[in-house]
């Protein structure tokens, strides 16, 4: 090296490598209108495809008459569940080892199911023809309260499967109930709560929720009769899980399916599914040879596509007089809708919804959750958190704030009494889950500290001190909560999706130019994955970030992958970038010691370049 | 019916039906994507454009309300040597956008604003932009960048004067 050289630091700072500022390399496109949402797809010769929905919670579909529609000029078809049971399309599985109706079979489960798909020239024409379908209802019972739902005279959702003992997750002992779950011990459990000093019970409700991303759900479906391919463009937060699904549901093969995300407008959980827009469209372009667009409106989103939580959780959490717990005991009651479409892993029902014990040291816990049908949309998806897991948290730290009330003690220090000490780790958690590390105490103090919650105490009471001598409307209310999340789904034998372990992958291709493509099996929906894994891949290979294009959304050109949700993509497919960056970074050390004529154990890798 | 609009300064003139809403035909006729569609029912302000000095969400306008009309779209908000605006990059400069739906929206939106009012304060932002949703960035950068654009734009025009 000589005196022009650079410092390292220099060269770092131009690499825009980890550790630097980089503008966001997306924002150019998104700021200026340039960015490419599935509704900005336009094909040659494409029609529209749109949903004749059930207006009633629960009925029977006594007939369907599209004539009137099919007259309309610019109409060109209505699907419904009869043209798509020949093809066995007119079920699809789920996700949770069910299955779910593409259109209605005969009856519909909730108020928006899809009923019958009409396909027109353009969205207009496909509204016009929605509007001209016929459809006569025969009104049934309605049970949307899930504790209802399993009364033993209400009445039966899934008439398709009635009276069967066994569910996807086991024995079910009610028609309306999908499995029972149980984890930790549950004797053990009950004979603390009965011999406790002190118990608190609380019902936690944890509402419906809608994730509602900015843009909806949609596709382009286009299948070309010449080569047999099928081109899928949509909204898809996992695109190689789709291609699986697509494949495994339609029965093309998968190597003639090609899924594309483009740009996606925000998921949140809510791109995670299969729905029925997307079969319909695939079935409509082949029936019709031309690309067929769907594309949901918000009242179709919000009615028909996967909700998060819904959740009844009623617990009890047992403590001695001086507030160390002694166990904690939950049954929860999960509204699951008309189908179990919820999406965990293959061996979690309800998640990891069992983290509910937290961030504490409990001796004995017991969960137990029972899935139930009701009159409500599918869904269950992990709305900004992993699978279940915001419910846990929710329960845990509600149960604690609820018994801090009991012992009329501050939450705050009932939390620094029972957190999981730094000396504990690894830790194991009654209800099985290992904690590799932590310290809790440390991070909570210096957290409280920082918003100088003794203060904040002092200045509430004397605000309700204030008001109670009638000087002041205004209390406050201090939240507390300590977090602890699975997060990174990777791999290992706890997540998957169908079975598929959830790994991911990179595929770098350096050009002869030096400048490289690095391509993935994760999808950005605002996460800045073309900055943020350039910029991985910038420290492990020394070329500029600016140089790497990372491509992803494109299942014949990116390597299989699991998606994106919540907090995964840079644990899991960030790292796979970095290995498969020092795989190129050994090649290139080969190569260097070649050329410099040293053996390769000499060269020495320095940010950018390689030196004796 | 016939329709004739200018749209990002250029001259528009097309058959449309009487019922079909502006942002269907600045997105299906003329390829204009930069105005989304996100609820139509005019909650989200995704599908804002600018119409003869003001904002409009445009999933509630007919192109037939929008005859005669001086329409921008996002797409006509860069400076006229085709870089990036002040606003666009004051949005980048401050992380006020992740997925990117609502960008041009906002943006759109925040032009207008800024022309209303050149120097507003935050509560004023945050009232001007109160008929944009986000659902990514819970606003708290969508507002900085703003101000910033309102504070560059306000040292350019002294420097000008």
């Amino acid at each position: 090296m000589n005196e022009m050289t650079p410092t390292p630091e220099q060269r770092k700072k131009n690499l825009k490598g980890l550790g630097t500022e980089r503008k966001r390399v997306e924002d150019a496109r998104f700021t200026q209108g340039k960015g490419n949402y599935v509704d900005d797809i336009k094909l040659p010769d494409m029609l529209f495809g749109d949903f004749v929905r059930s207006p009633y919670a629960h009925a029977r579909v006594v007939s369907i008459n599209a004539e009137e529609a099919l007259k309309l000029p610019g109409v060109h078809a209505v699907l419904t569940a009869k043209d798509l049971e020949p093809l066995g399309l007119h079920w699809m599985p789920t996700l949770a080892g069910d299955k779910q109706m593409v259109l209605a079979d005969g009856k519909v489960l909730f108020q928006g199911q899809e009923v019958a798909f009409v396909i027109a020239d353009d969205r207009y024409a496909a509204a016009d023809g929605v509007e001209l379908v016929e459809v006569e209802y025969e009104e049934l019972p309605v049970v949307v309260d899930p504790f209802k739902a399993l009364e033993p005279d209400a009445p039966v959702l899934r008439e398709d499967i009635r009276d069967r003992a066994e569910g996807a997750h086991g024995a079910v002992r009610h028609n309306n109930h999908i499995f029972t779950w149980e984890q930790g011990d549950k004797a053990a459990t009950e004979a603390v709560i009965a011999g406790a000093d002190v118990v608190a019970e609380e019902m936690v409700y944890y509402h419906r929720t809608h994730p509602c991303p900015l843009e909806t759900c949609g596709c382009v479906a286009s299948m070309d009769k010449v080569n047999g391919k099928l081109t899928l463009y949509g909204t898809f937060q996992a695109p190689h899980a789709i291609r699986t699904v697509v494949s495994l549901i339609s029965g093309i093969a998968e190597h003639n399916i090609r899924v594309i995300s483009p740009d996606i407008g925000g998921g949140f959980g809510n791109k995670v599914g299969a729905y029925s827009g997307y079969v319909c469209s695939v079935v409509a372009s082949i029936v019709t040879g031309k690309p067929v667009k769907w594309v949901e409106d918000r009242m179709d989103n919000l009615m028909s596509t996967a909700f998060a939580r819904d959740y009844w959780m009623k617990g009890k959490i047992a403590a001695t007089k001086e507030g160390k717990i002694t166990g904690l005991w939950c049954h929860t009651t999960a509204d699951h809708g008309g189908f179990d479409a919820c999406a965990d892993p293959t061996k979690f029902p309800a998640g990891f919804m069992n983290i509910c014990t937290g961030s504490y040291d409990i001796p004995v816990a017991y969960l137990a959750v029972d899935g139930v049908y009701t009159n409500k949309a599918p869904g269950g998806v992990a709305y900004r958190c992993s699978f279940r897991v915001t419910e846990a948290a929710y329960f845990i730290e509600r149960m604690i704030e609820v018994l801090a009330i009991k012992l009329d003690m501050d939450a705050a220090e009932l939390r620094r009494i029972n957190f999981i000490r730094a000396d504990q780790f690894p830790y194991q958690s009654a209800l099985g889950w290992e904690y590799d590390s932590g310290d809790y105490h440390t991070a909570w103090d210096k957290a409280l500290k920082a918003v100088d919650y003794d203060g904040l105490r002092v200045e509430q009471g004397a605000r309700l001190a204030d008001f109670r001598a009638g000087k002041t409307r205004k209390l406050m209310g201090i939240g507390l909560t300590h977090f602890t999340e699975i997060v990174g789904a990777g791999p290992v034998k706890n997540c998957d999706i169908l079975g598929l372990g959830m790994f991911d992958s990179c595929e770098i291709r350096i050009h002869p130019t030096g400048s490289a493509i690095a391509r993935l099996g994760t999808i950005s929906q605002g996460q800045g994955h073309a900055t943020t894994f350039a910029q991985i891949l910038a420290s492990e290979i020394g070329l500029p970030a600016d140089d790497i294009t990372v491509e992803e959304g494109d299942t014949d050109t990116a390597p299989y992958g699991l998606g994106t949700y919540g907090s995964r993509s840079t644990p899991v497919a960030g790292a796979a970038t970095a290995m498969a960056g020092r795989k190129i970074r050994a090649k290139a050390q080969m190569i260097a010691a070649y050329l410099l004529e040293v053996h390769v154990d000499v060269v020495a890798f320095d940010v950018d370049r390689f030196a004796v | 019916m016939h329709v004739q609009l200018t749209v990002n300064g250029k001259a528009v003139e097309a058959l449309a039906e009487p019922r079909k809403l502006l942002i269907h035909f600045l997105r299906e006729d003329l390829n204009i994507t930069g105005p989304h569609i996100g609820c139509e029912t005019s909650h989200c302000g995704a599908c804002t454009v600018d119409m003869n000095g003001k904002s409009v969400k445009s999933c509630t306008v007919f192109v037939a309300q929008a005859n005669g009309a001086d329409v921008t779209t996002v797409e006509g908000l860069v400076n006229p040597d085709g870089t990036m605006s002040v606003l666009q990059e004051a949005f980048r400069e401050h992380h006020g956008l992740q997925c990117g739906f609502c960008t041009p929206g906002m943006i759109t939106r925040a032009h207008r604003l800024l022309q209303e009012n050149p120097s507003p304060t935050e509560e004023e932002v945050r009232f001007g932009m109160a008929g944009n949703l986000c659902r990514c960035t819970g606003y708290q950068n969508i507002v900085k960048s703003i101000m910033a654009a309102a504070a560059t734009m306000q040292s350019q025009k002294e420097a000008a004067e």
